[in-house]
């Protein structure tokens, strides 16, 4: 592959992975911490519930379809950008 | 029959919306006439076999049309099944017999520590978007040890994969092939190692001649009714018993008030327990301490890391035309599934609320012993076993520790509590069978497509003609369901026990070697294999050591977590082994390259 194609290939790759560790690091707030520090949380109310309790059954669900959602959409605008988009 | 198939595809991928409108019009439908047949005094078994007739007949319809001769097809679908449509496919694959009918009860028995599952089954979904499903598209494989096979490259890689995936898989499938078997026996008057065997022939209809694609199109219809069957009742009972109209935004005051209730009743043990059933010893919402938060936590991971690599799942990601449309199909997928985890936990809440509150007509606890033991629906479960009430301190009241219930039957007794008509009834068990259906299919096809694809054609023969691939094929399915009707006639495990099993399975296994594969250029066939091998193994001896009580489980890691040791020592052995060892070829590390590019040719070609 010509040389230019690969600077691009690599700086594409880079966007990529960079967003990917965002997702991820949210991933770990909403998957792993809020709904550890439940207890706690629950001493706040939201729409009734207790709030520890909302993120475990509503919250977090919400924030993963937000996020992959989210991703998908910055991953289109990285790969047109690079003008590998397969579409 | 190729060159039939060839023509009328085009035309049914043109009108998939017009299809799938119809046939949801139709089940509604049908509700409708199921509704006015009650009313004219049809019994409540009638409408049950009408439920299970008119859906299995429907998805038999599908099968046969879905037939082909084509690789491509039998494997993949042909990779052209469209974001939206795969979207329905995957969460009708995903949620299995145990997320529809024993995930509300698990929330309703387990508390706190059990909305791991709720947490862990959907926030799976974005490591499965961001590590695994575009890259794995981008790949072209066929299967998941293909991609084992051709990145790490040799046979043994490839033979690791093809045994940990049978291993998740059929431990997995046989809790499927219980449900359906339960959900048969029950609605049809049957025995349940009858219902086992014609769940199976339900499930063969769907799968044998059309392979993947079949699968595809029969798990969108089943989608539609079992996603149907979970809301329409939980809308309906909340309505009936004032909790608003859509319960699930507005259910927060119910959960402080079951809070309220627990401490009066008081959450204690039965007085004499009895096996198999359980009564309400954990509070609904108190997190506690942080061992909770780490069981809650590890749960969660374990669960998350394991919906990343199970294989039935990842497959479906190959069937979209695009990397693109493979990782839109991912946000598909988890908005479908989420409909039925945010509404879970709504039923369990609700339905607890219903059978403890004093203020509400259906509440049994603090009532006269007399009375709810003569309830129609207490008298129903408790001739199937399922249910009992035991005045155990003979005081005449019916207490908390008195009412025993098996956890996997809140959902189907739901409508019967709140007083529903039989049509609700009805209307579940076609949803339960349809979700236990579309899960045992998926994974039957992983199983038998990783024996035919990986084991006989790229391993035993490779000079196979396609004739001959697809039969090996089908004829493996046709075992592998067989093998999985008999070890689910034997009735080991519950529901859920064995479905923890398989995600741990398979986080322990397959998680790192595959994530590595893509993430990692240096990680290389020795590493992959220590990984494997060191994953599976240690993870096996665990739980094998901790569920027979050989040891005590440590940090409260129980056989349900047992993906959290698996899982550290895979990836240990295989950076460390990796590093020990020679790089990647050149060859190996471009095509690495070439995977996280989206566009341009997979690096497997169709029909390999």
């Amino acid at each position: 592959m010509p040389a230019n194609t690969k600077a691009s290939h690599q700086m594409h790759w880079l966007k990529t992975r960079n967003l990917t560790y965002v997702i991820l690091a949210l991933w770990v707030l909403f998957g792993i911490i809020i709904p550890w520090f439940a207890g706690s949380l629950n001493a706040y109310s939201f729409l009734g519930f207790p709030l520890g309790y909302y993120f475990c059954v509503q919250g977090s669900l919400i924030a993963f379809v937000a996020l992959i959602w989210i991703q998908n959409w910055r991953q289109d605008a990285i790969d047109d950008e690079f003008g590998v988009g397969d579409e | 029959m190729s060159t039939e198939s060839v023509s009328k595809r085009p035309a049914f991928l043109d009108n998939l919306g017009k299809v799938y409108l119809l046939y949801t019009l139709g089940f509604l439908g049908f509700f409708a006439l199921m509704a006015v047949f009650e009313s004219l005094g049809g019994s409540a078994q009638a409408i049950g076999i009408g439920f299970l007739l008119f859906t299995i007949s429907i998805y038999a319809v599908i099968g046969w049309l879905s037939r082909t001769a084509e690789v491509d097809a039998y494997y993949v679908a042909g990779r052209e099944v469209p974001a939206l449509y795969n979207g329905m496919a995957t969460a009708a694959d995903w949620m299995s017999g145990a997320s529809f009918v024993a995930l509300a009860g698990g929330v309703y028995f387990g508390g706190y520590p059990y909305l791991g599952y709720i947490v862990g089954w959907t926030g799976g979904y974005v490591l499965v978007n961001s590590l695994m499903a575009p890259y794995l598209r981008k790949f072209g494989c066929y299967t998941v040890p293909d991609f084992v096979g051709t990145r790490y490259g040799g046979n043994t890689a490839r033979l690791c994969a093809v045994v940990i995936l049978v291993v998740a898989s059929f431990t997995y499938v046989t809790a499927q092939i219980n449900a359906t078997g339960t959900i048969a026996a029950q609605t049809l008057g049957i025995s349940f190692e009858l219902g086992v065997w014609l769940g199976l022939l339900g499930i063969f209809i769907c799968s044998m001649l059309g392979g993947m694609r079949g699968v595809t199109w029969t798990q969108v219809a089943q989608y539609i009714v079992l996603i149907i069957a979970y809301l329409v009742p939980i809308i309906w009972m909340s309505n009936k018993q004032g909790f608003g109209i859509i319960p699930h935004f507005s259910y927060g005051g119910a959960v402080a008030r079951v809070a309220e209730l627990e401490a009066q009743y008081g959450l204690t043990a039965a007085l004499q327990p009895m096996a198999g059933l359980s009564v309400l010893t954990t509070p609904h919402n108190a997190p506690g301490d942080s061992m909770s938060s780490w069981k809650m936590v590890s749960l969660s991971i374990c669960m998350m890391a394991g919906t990343a690599s199970l294989p039935h799942i990842l497959m479906r990601y190959f069937t979209t035309p695009s990397v693109r449309s493979a990782r839109r199909s991912v946000g598909w997928s988890l908005l479908f599934i989420f409909l039925l985890y945010f509404s879970a936990p709504a039923l369990a809440t609700l339905t607890k609320l219903q059978l403890l509150d004093p203020t509400l007509a259906t509440s049994i606890i603090g009532k006269s012993f007399a009375d709810v033991a003569n309830l129609e629906w207490v008298k129903h479960w408790t001739s199937v076993g399922m249910l009992a009430v035991q005045d155990q301190n003979a005081d005449g009241i019916l207490q908390l520790n008195e009412f025993f219930m098996r956890p996997d039957i809140v959902v189907l007794a739901t409508p019967e509590i709140a007083g529903l008509p039989f049509v609700i009834s009805g209307l579940v068990a076609a949803g339960g069978l349809a979700a236990a259906m579309s899960t045992a299919d998926g994974l039957l096809l992983a199983i038998a497509n990783a024996l035919s694809h990986d084991l006989y054609y790229k391993i035993i023969d490779p000079a196979a003609s396609t004739k001959r691939r697809l039969t090996v094929a089908r004829v493996l399915l046709l075992f592998i369901g067989a093998a999985g009707a008999l070890v689910a006639s034997l009735k080991l495990t519950g529901i859920l026990g064995a479905v923890a099993w398989a995600f741990d399975f398979a986080a322990s296994g397959l998680f790192f070697p595959l994530v590595l594969g893509i993430w990692w250029k240096r990680a290389n066939t020795a590493g992959a294999i220590a990984g494997m091998v060191g994953g599976f193994a240690s993870g096996s001896l665990y739980l094998y050591l901790v569920f027979n009580k050989i040891m005590d489980p440590w940090l409260g890691i129980d056989d349900i977590r047992f993906g959290i040791i698996g899982m550290s020592v895979s990836v240990v052995a295989m950076v460390v082994v990796s590093l020990m060892t020679k790089e990647p070829s050149k060859e190996v590390q471009a095509m690495v390259d070439e995977v996280r590019v989206p566009s341009g040719k997979t690096i497997l070609s169709s029909g390999h």
